[in-house]
């Protein structure tokens, strides 16, 4: 038996290696890009489900998890140097396209949010989730960190001009994402606790103007979101039904594909926007405290990478893009388990749909650039 | 300078490594929150969501049991299912709705109504419910749907069973009819059993035997998806079936009965003496039952509540009427066993009666009187101022309780609901309901079936078949025999243990019964036209007043209106040795009983007693 195995260990040690040597030449991270495929592959397998059975669509998501691969493969080989070059540009297109989508913009589903170009139509919205931290990344770093008053109040015309903008069309969910994209650059780049507070406590203060601005879709959602019964036919119906799907899978989950809340529609967009409460119904919470674990595997690490880069816009850029997935995970996770209000944000990388999933690949791509360009700090 | 910016790199990189802690450490914190909030919902709420869960898609159908059949005795179908068909469209299967009304209207009659009732149905169903387009449809329509189905995706001809009554007319009292459920059910019924069911049992043997004939309701447990649509079967517990009902009726001799009053308005009623069981139930005229299974439209209501043959008014177990002289058989025989009189003493009859010290004459229906009459010949030829005379000795106590064992007065529990019970007047019920005293005029009349005596034609029918059975009184019934799907479930109804009236000597029953087959055979009798020579009846003819004539005036069937003309009535049993039926006759304004109520009568127990072939299955149209 022993002289068996001595070749075969030889075998198992040899091939990482060998891999190893082929990520790093692609610029890639081994764990990071472990993570995902573990999760992509997860929420395949959820889809299957959730979309009755549709192989149809599981191999269309597949071609877009595909591009979406090619798309953080080219991005991880773009050196940050010359991502904070394009930084300024970027988000200087950023905002034209948004000007023009409120202007021309193509309307779907009651929003203005697309903008035609003819071959193709682009949420410009998905730019500026990368575009806005690059900015602010770009413009913090620039000067001695961290920012003086000056600069953290332009920094903050940088966030919520674009956010604004993306409010308007309207579109809640991107323009939080896109919001917290940027306060997480502001909060990496150190801003003193008493501005945090200050800000909080300004928040605050603007809830009731906030509430006066928002549409009355939106008023809606927070107002069933506190009170979901209150229209169980209505607004409340999905977080009921979403509620209803999470309970009944209960530790084990019902079993893969037994899912009766999904399977028979009572479940709404199971395989978009709630596909987590039909990962809850049939593989219980055992099954979501192993998706919560590669999540949080991808954070840790995502944030660890940032600790390592080579200078401030890296780790500013890295740390943000990071905990931007964090925020969707919440916010989404939140919305389906009745923590939150209901805001369209989808599933990171398991949600059916291809815009969101590009745009956090990209993000992955650079912080795998980050971790794979760095040169080692000079001593 | 490079010594500062190194300084500032080590600096910002240590701030940012303290600030990504942080956010890892709320990472983590906002995730404990998430677990423990699906640990809320997983765990300690599972068991309340698993029940949610499982109504949302867990429905329970049911499915209505199939009514019972009701037969006569010989097997012919009175009560039925027939299928119904009627054109359904599913709007989900149809790619143009108004494209495919257009090309169905060309091969089916499609009314402005028709198409009004569909669109506002489709307004209120969901897209996979099939909605109705046209009701009711005839074989031909069925026919030419059926060979252009191919046409028409998402169009169907659904059948369901709709109640029907073949016999019509003639049975529509005694079978009654089904309807739909209204409120008042609602709140009597158990509403689980009638869950999917329609119709109940509202007039007749359908109502008095819903219990029976309902049968009981089945259910599917099944599994639907959020927009209702049935995906699939869970559990499936059939429906019992009603149990089908046979009667003692023959339906071909009610039938006859019905046709033998022509025109005229009444009831008849044949009961087997030696069972109880009731041959025919006649009520005239009678209306069509099946207008009300679909529910009666209310100018055809209207109408038939109207006429002034009151259609709807069973008269066999809710008219009443005086008997009129058909009492005298019975007070006869209360004369002779009270010891007031024997069966050969003799009355002398003027033509009219008068009580000791009163002016007031009471008459003899013949003005130049009977002469001097025994109870033979009071009988035979009908004699009133006999009957005066005895009522008058006998006294109306002694009469009155002889005559309640016979069955007047009183309902007779024949097991149709909706009888009356007649009214047979008493000294104490005159006392108690008025709060009058009795006066000895009353006791006269009362003697010849007048005054205040009131009988239903079904109590007569009763009543006759006692005097055939010498003093055996037997329940009337309708139904002989309940059948279910096995044989286990076949059950007789329970018949009521007969009831054998107080000792009557044997002699008196033979003499009243001679006396009565002499109103036959006799030379005078009052029914002699309807002898025959193939058994022998005995009989009593009967003329009871709807008008009081007044003191000097006369009746005269030619000036008096029709609807103030007398009754007749007519009471039988044949044959006179074995007795196999027992009849009563009433025909409204018939005017005299022996001329008009006794042919029918004759014509009923000719087809019993003597056409052995009864009405067949196969003669049913």
């Amino acid at each position: 038996m022993i002289p068996r195995s001595a070749p075969s260990r030889e075998l198992t040690q040899s091939t990482p290696a060998k891999q190893q040597g082929a990520l790093a030449w692609l610029h890639l991270d081994l764990p990071l890009i472990s993570g995902l495929v573990l999760l992509c592959g997860f929420g395949l397998i959820v889809l299957y489900s959730a979309s009755d059975q549709s192989m149809a669509q599981v191999e269309r998501q597949l071609i877009r998890l595909g591009l979406a691969f090619v798309v953080m493969v080219v991005m991880a080989q773009i050196p940050p140097q010359q991502l904070r070059r394009w930084s300024p540009w970027l988000f200087g297109a950023g905002i034209l396209m948004l000007v023009a989508v409120l202007i021309f913009g193509h309307t779907g589903k009651g929003a203005q949010r697309w903008l035609d170009l003819g071959f193709f139509r682009f949420q410009p919205s998905e730019l500026m989730k990368l575009a806005v931290p690059m900015m602010v990344a770009w413009f913090l770093s620039s000067a001695r960190l961290p920012p003086d008053w000056r600069r953290l109040l332009i920094a903050s015309l940088l966030i919520i001009v674009p956010v604004l903008m993306i409010a308007k069309q309207p579109d809640l969910g991107t323009s939080l994402l896109i919001a917290s994209a940027g306060i997480f650059v502001l909060f990496l780049a150190g801003v003193q606790w008493r501005l945090i507070a200050g800000f909080v406590a300004l928040l605050a203060a603007m809830a009731p103007a906030l509430w006066y601005l928002m549409r009355d879709y939106q008023r809606q959602r927070v107002l069933t979101f506190l009170n979901p019964e209150s229209d169980p036919l209505g607004a409340g119906y999905h977080i009921i039904q979403s509620k209803i799907a999470i309970g009944s899978g209960g530790i084990y989950g019902k079993g893969w594909l037994n899912g009766t809340q999904s399977h028979l529609d009572f479940l709404p967009e199971s395989s978009t926007d709630f596909i987590f409460a039909v990962l809850a119904e049939e593989f219980g919470l055992v099954g979501i405290l192993a998706l919560l674990a590669i999540y949080l595997f991808i954070i840790l690490r995502g944030l660890y990478i940032a600790t390592q880069a080579h200078d401030s816009y890296d780790r500013l850029l890295g740390g943000a893009l990071t905990l931007v997935v964090f925020v969707y995970l919440f916010v989404n996770t939140g919305m389906v388990t009745g923590l939150l209000p209901v805001v369209g944000v989808p599933l990171p990388l398991i949600s059916y749909g291809g815009t969101s999933l590009v745009t956090i690949m990209a993000g992955f791509g650079i912080l795998m650039s980050i971790h794979t360009h760095r040169k080692l700090l000079p001593t | 300078m490079p010594e500062s910016s190194f300084k500032d790199h080590v600096r910002e990189s240590r701030t940012l490594t303290s600030r990504v802690i942080i956010s890892a450490t709320v990472v983590l914190i906002l995730l404990g929150t998430l677990v423990l909030r699906l640990a809320h919902l997983q765990i300690t709420n599972h068991n309340h969501f698993t029940t949610l869960s499982h109504e949302n898609r867990v429905k329970l159908l049911p499915l209505p049991p199939t009514r019972g059949l009701i037969y006569d005795r010989n097997g012919v179908i009175l009560a039925q299912n027939l299928p119904t068909h009627s054109l359904e469209i599913t709007p989900e299967q149809v790619r143009d709705i108004d494209q495919t009304l257009t090309a169905l209207a060309k091969i089916i009659t499609i009314s402005e109504d028709n198409l009004k009732h569909f669109h506002r149905l489709r307004k209120q169903k969901r897209r996979f419910d099939s909605i109705p387009i046209r009701v009711r449809l005839n074989e031909r329509e069925v026919a030419r749907f059926a060979v252009n189905r191919h046409r028409f995706p998402g169009v169907e001809i659904q059948a369901r069973l709709l109640r029907n009554y073949p016999q019509g007319e003639s049975m529509a009292h005694l079978v009654g009819y089904v309807a739909r459920i209204n409120q008042q059910e609602l709140e009597r019924i158990d509403t689980s059993n009638y869950a999917g069911t329609s119709h109940i049992g509202k007039t007749g043997l359908e109502k008095s035997y819903e219990d029976v004939l309902h049968g009981t309701v089945g259910m599917q447990q099944v599994e639907v998806n959020a927009m209702g649509r049935i995906i699939r079967v869970l559990e499936n517990h059939p429906p019992i079936p009603g149990q089908d009902i046979h009667l003692h009726i023959d339906a071909s001799l009610q039938a006859i009965a019905a046709e033998a009053f022509g025109e005229k308005n009444g009831a008849a009623v044949a009961i087997d003496p030696n069972t109880g069981g009731v041959l025919a139930l006649v009520s005239k005229p009678g209306f069509n039952p099946n207008l009300f299974v679909e529910g009666i439209s209310s100018a055809a209501y209207g109408a038939l509540q109207q006429s002034d043959d009151n259609p709807l008014f069973d008269r066999a177990l809710r008219g009443q009427y005086p008997p009129g002289s058909t009492t005298k058989p019975f007070v006869a025989l209360a004369g002779l066993e009270t010891g007031t009189i024997t069966y050969t003493e003799k009355k002398f009859c003027p033509g009219f009666y008068q009580l000791p010290k009163h002016e007031h004459r009471y008459r003899d229906w013949k003005k130049q009187g009977h002469g001097y009459t025994d109870m033979e010949k009071s009988i035979v030829e009908s004699c009133d101022v006999y009957y005066y005379d005895l009522a008058h000795e006998m006294g109306i106590d002694k009469m009155s309780r002889f005559l309640r064992p016979f069955g007047f007065g009183q309902k007779s529990m024949i097991d149709i609901t909706g009888e009356l019970r007649g009214l047979l007047p008493s000294r104490e019920w005159k006392e108690s309901t008025r709060n009058i005293a009795w006066y000895p005029g009353e006791t006269l009349i009362t003697g010849i079936g007048q005054g205040y005596f009131l009988t239903t034609p079904l109590q007569l029918a009763s009543a006759t078949a006692t005097l055939a059975t010498h003093g055996i009184l037997r329940t009337p019934r309708v139904v002989a025999q309940i059948t279910g799907a096995t044989p286990s479930e076949t059950a007789n109804p329970l018949q009521p243990e007969p009831t054998r009236l107080p000792a009557i000597n044997q002699k008196n029953w033979d003499d009243i019964i001679f006396a009565m087959t002499q109103v036959v055979e006799g030379m005078r009798g009052t029914a002699r036209h309807i002898r025959t020579e193939e058994y022998r009846i005995a009989a009593k003819t009967g003329t009871a007043q709807v008008f009081t004539v007044k003191q000097d005036e006369e009746y005269d069937a030619e000036t008096v209106a029709e609807k103030m003309r007398d009754h007749a009535l007519f009471i039988a049993f044949a044959p006179v040795k074995d007795p196999q039926i027992a009849i009563a006759v009433i025909v409204e304004h018939g005017g005299h009983g022996g001329a008009i109520a006794a042919p029918i009568a004759r014509i009923i127990m000719d087809h019993y007693l003597l056409d052995d072939k009864p009405l067949t299955q196969e003669d049913q149209p």
